[in-house]
């Protein structure tokens, strides 16, 4: 018997593949016992994959799984200590709901009576009671849903895994579910760990969000450390509503955005560094014009959401999104103020493109798969390898795809107030990054130009 | 009148007018015919002779009853061997599987009468005596298709994900497919019971060509009172066969959900 501090799963460097496309790129994560994990993530990111793994549905292309202290990589399913929870529920449609419930146990050889009480004390833990004999076609979404709950939960698994079990149900009914899965977890003490794309479910139900995109790890953290600190201006746009910023670190707990020096209680970057900066809407002040201010501007649109007014601030060429109980007028001039410890610092993953090339001859240069011209360079002999940048406001892009020297996919976008981050895969799987000030959706085939006085070489 | 076409025409509910007087005239009046032929004599009295003349010959209770044995072998073995054939099919996602497709499908391009004339021809190459069994593994051989293709329609469209429900909930393969997808794919199961029982009650060439006329099915029973001129005794079997053939489909859509659940001829 391991100690309880041991995780009950332990997935070390695990990497999917499926064809030439990489789901889960090198994954690591350690889930203690009796813990509500949720892995977060946009469609596409691999958080289903990574459940499947643990399932035993897939076998991971490299790494390694252990559940309960034992690999499990060449297990499979039915013999793993886990239960799934479907995101179609998965009921079998030829036996009623006892039979249902019932099949994971009549496969234990369960006596009949030991059998009939679990089948109703499961019932019981999802509200079913009497529904025991019940057509599984018959039932409603949710219903069918608590069926599946009993049906994985009556095998007393030591994990249980949820696909998405939620997302097929409307808002009120997801809400009310939310409430009980949470309960149900605090009364088995077993494992959750639940897969959605639902940010706001992730912060309600967790006591550890796992942050994915593109198959990695974002963030690992609890529901406040998430929203709090994000890591990257991914988390932070994905988390929640945010401002997204460049900023310059100055110094420590100085930092500059939108042309204006604020107070922060961040250190340890440097001087003159670039960074990001995240304000929650909710964290800023808004007020009429007054010495207090830090910022002022304009406010350009009110929107009243419920509790509160979703309004954005035109401060200089910056859009500000603020959240407030007070309505402001659109054409107000007002005030806004933000206190230090509000103000979220993070590293800048890059400040320029760098892609790996080879000089072809004195003004072309090979990279991303197209020979661009460039400015002409002396004393370099042909054919040597070299480092690449460009600038993110250097490269253009076109609306008909023809039109630039190679082609791409807008894959995410991030407003920073004042422009779009554009993050382009290329047809030769290269990400290109982008800032824009013209509107594009996810999905956009584009074409990339990249100019020869933007092109600049560093030889190694 | 053009008015009128255009009346007929602008509801599409009218477009079906083709196909009804098509099925009405070949299919629902020669079927009254046959009630109308059944239920006479000869000079049109009513009666009910005919079918007391079936139910006094011992000889022709045993043809039909000998048939339908007949008919529940052919079907039995075409499920044992069509099921797997099926399975194996839905199974492969590689395109060897669509060669295999069209492997099963090729020899319904040929008609059957030619396919049997190659199956008497084959069993004389290989010195195998015709009757009985060379009967059984031609009907088989004939029929299998339209066993195995409503089967692997219907697991084809299976949802995997009852399968990983199953294996979630701690079955091993053997136990998902007798649990899970052998109850799941009965309704494409039933389809090819209706598709080759039905039609091998009632052949005839089949069987004249592959006993040399020794074996006698119920359907060449009928053919010989026709072409004899006993309108009225043959319409009084085929009406037997009939009612037998509408009882099994009765049965076959009886079972629950068997039409529901998506269990489609092809």
């Amino acid at each position: 018997m391991q100690g309880e501090n041991r995780p009950i799963i332990e997935i070390s460097n695990v990497s999917k593949h499926f064809g030439d496309k990489t789901v889960l790129d090198h994954v690591h994560l350690s889930i203690k016992k009796g813990e509500f994990v949720t892995i977060l993530g946009p469609s596409g990111c691999g958080k289903t994959t990574l459940l499947r793994l643990i399932a035993g549905f897939h076998a991971a292309s490299e790494g390694e799984i252990r559940i309960a202290g034992e690999e499990v990589n060449r297990i499979p399913p039915y013999k793993r200590p886990v239960n799934t929870v479907f995101q179609k529920y998965a009921l079998f449609p030829h036996l009623n709901v006892y039979d249902n419930i019932a099949f994971g146990l009549k496969l234990k050889k369960m006596a009949q009576p030991d059998m009939e009480k679990k089948v109703k004390a499961a019932l019981k833990m999802v509200g079913m009671t009497d529904y025991e004999y019940r057509d599984v076609d018959s039932l409603s979404g949710g219903q069918q849903q608590r069926v599946a709950i009993a049906r994985a939960i009556v095998n007393e698994p030591e994990v249980l895994l949820l696909d998405e079990p939620l997302a097929a149900l409307d808002l009120k009914m997801r809400k009310d579910m939310q409430m009980e899965l949470k309960e149900m977890h605090r009364r088995l003490g077993i494992t959750f760990v639940y897969v959605t794309h639902d940010q706001e479910e992730a912060l309600t139900l967790s006591d550890t969000i796992v942050v994915m995109s593109e198959g990695k790890i974002q963030q690992i953290g609890t529901p406040t450390d998430i929203y709090n600190e994000p890591i990257n201006s991914f988390v932070a746009d994905f988390i929640g509503e945010s401002n997204i910023l460049n900023g310059t670190m100055v110094d420590d707990g100085e930092v500059i955005f939108c042309r204006h020096h604020f107070e922060c209680v961040d250190k340890g970057f440097g001087k003159n560094v670039p960074v990001d900066v995240v304000v929650r809407p909710e964290d800023v002040y808004i007020f009429p014009v007054s010495d207090a201010a830090q910022l002022t501007g304009v406010v350009q649109s009110c929107i009243f959401k419920g509790v509160h007014y979703e309004m954005t601030v035109l401060c200089d060429d910056y859009e500000i999104m603020v959240q407030d109980y007070h309505a402001f007028e659109v054409g107000q001039e007002v005030g806004l103020l933000v206190k230090p410890f509000d103000i979220h610092i993070m590293h800048k993953e890059r400040t320029c493109n760098t892609f790996e090339g080879v000089l072809k001859d004195d003004c072309h240069v090979e990279f991303l798969g197209c020979k661009f011209e460039c400015l002409p360079v002396q004393g370099q002999a042909p054919d040597t390898p070299v480092t690449v940048e460009v600038d993110f406001d250097r490269i253009v892009l076109q609306d008909d795809a023809g039109d630039g020297m190679l082609t791409g996919e807008v894959k995410f976008i991030l407003y920073k107030g004042d422009h779009y981050h554009l993050t382009v895969l290329s047809d030769w799987d290269e990400n290109v990054f982008v800032d824009t000030n013209d509107v594009w959706d996810d999905g956009d085939q584009v074409g990339i130009t990249i100019p020869k006085e933007a092109i600049r070489l560093k030889f190694v | 009148m053009s008015n009128l076409l255009e009346r007929l025409f602008s509801s599409r509910k009218n477009w079906t007018l083709p196909y009804v007087l098509f099925a009405a005239l070949f299919v629902v009046v020669p079927l009254l015919l046959i009630v109308v032929y059944a239920f006479t004599d000869d000079g049109g009295r009513l009666t009910l002779a005919n079918f007391g003349k079936f139910f006094d010959h011992p000889e022709a209770v045993n043809t039909f009853i000998y048939s339908i044995g007949i008919a529940i072998i052919t079907t039995i073995g075409c499920i044992l061997l069509g099921y797997p054939a099926a399975w194996i099919l839905s199974r492969s996602r590689s395109r060897y599987a669509q060669v295999l497709i069209l492997l099963f499908i090729l020899p319904m391009w040929v008609n059957v009468l030619i396919r049997t004339l190659a199956t008497v021809a084959l069993f004389d190459f290989c010195r195998l005596p015709l009757g009985e069994g060379a009967l059984i593994f031609g009907m088989i051989y004939n029929f299998i298709p339209f066993m195995i293709f409503p089967i692997y329609n219907t697991l084809l469209k299976m949802d995997r994900s009852y399968i990983e429900a199953a294996e979630d909930l701690g079955a091993n393969s053997t136990q998902v497919f007798w649990k899970v997808v052998l109850p799941l794919s009965m309704p494409g199961v039933v389809s090819g019971i209706m598709m080759v029982f039905m039609p091998t009650v009632s052949t005839f060439a089949i069987a004249e060509l592959l006993t040399m006329n020794n074996i006698k099915l119920f359907g060449t029973t009928m053919q010989e009172n026709i072409n004899n001129s006993m309108w009225n005794y043959g319409a009084a079997l085929s009406l037997i066969m009939l009612f037998l053939i509408a009882a099994t489909s009765l049965f076959s859509s009886d079972g629950k959900g068997g039409s529901e659940k998506g269990g489609s001829l092809w």
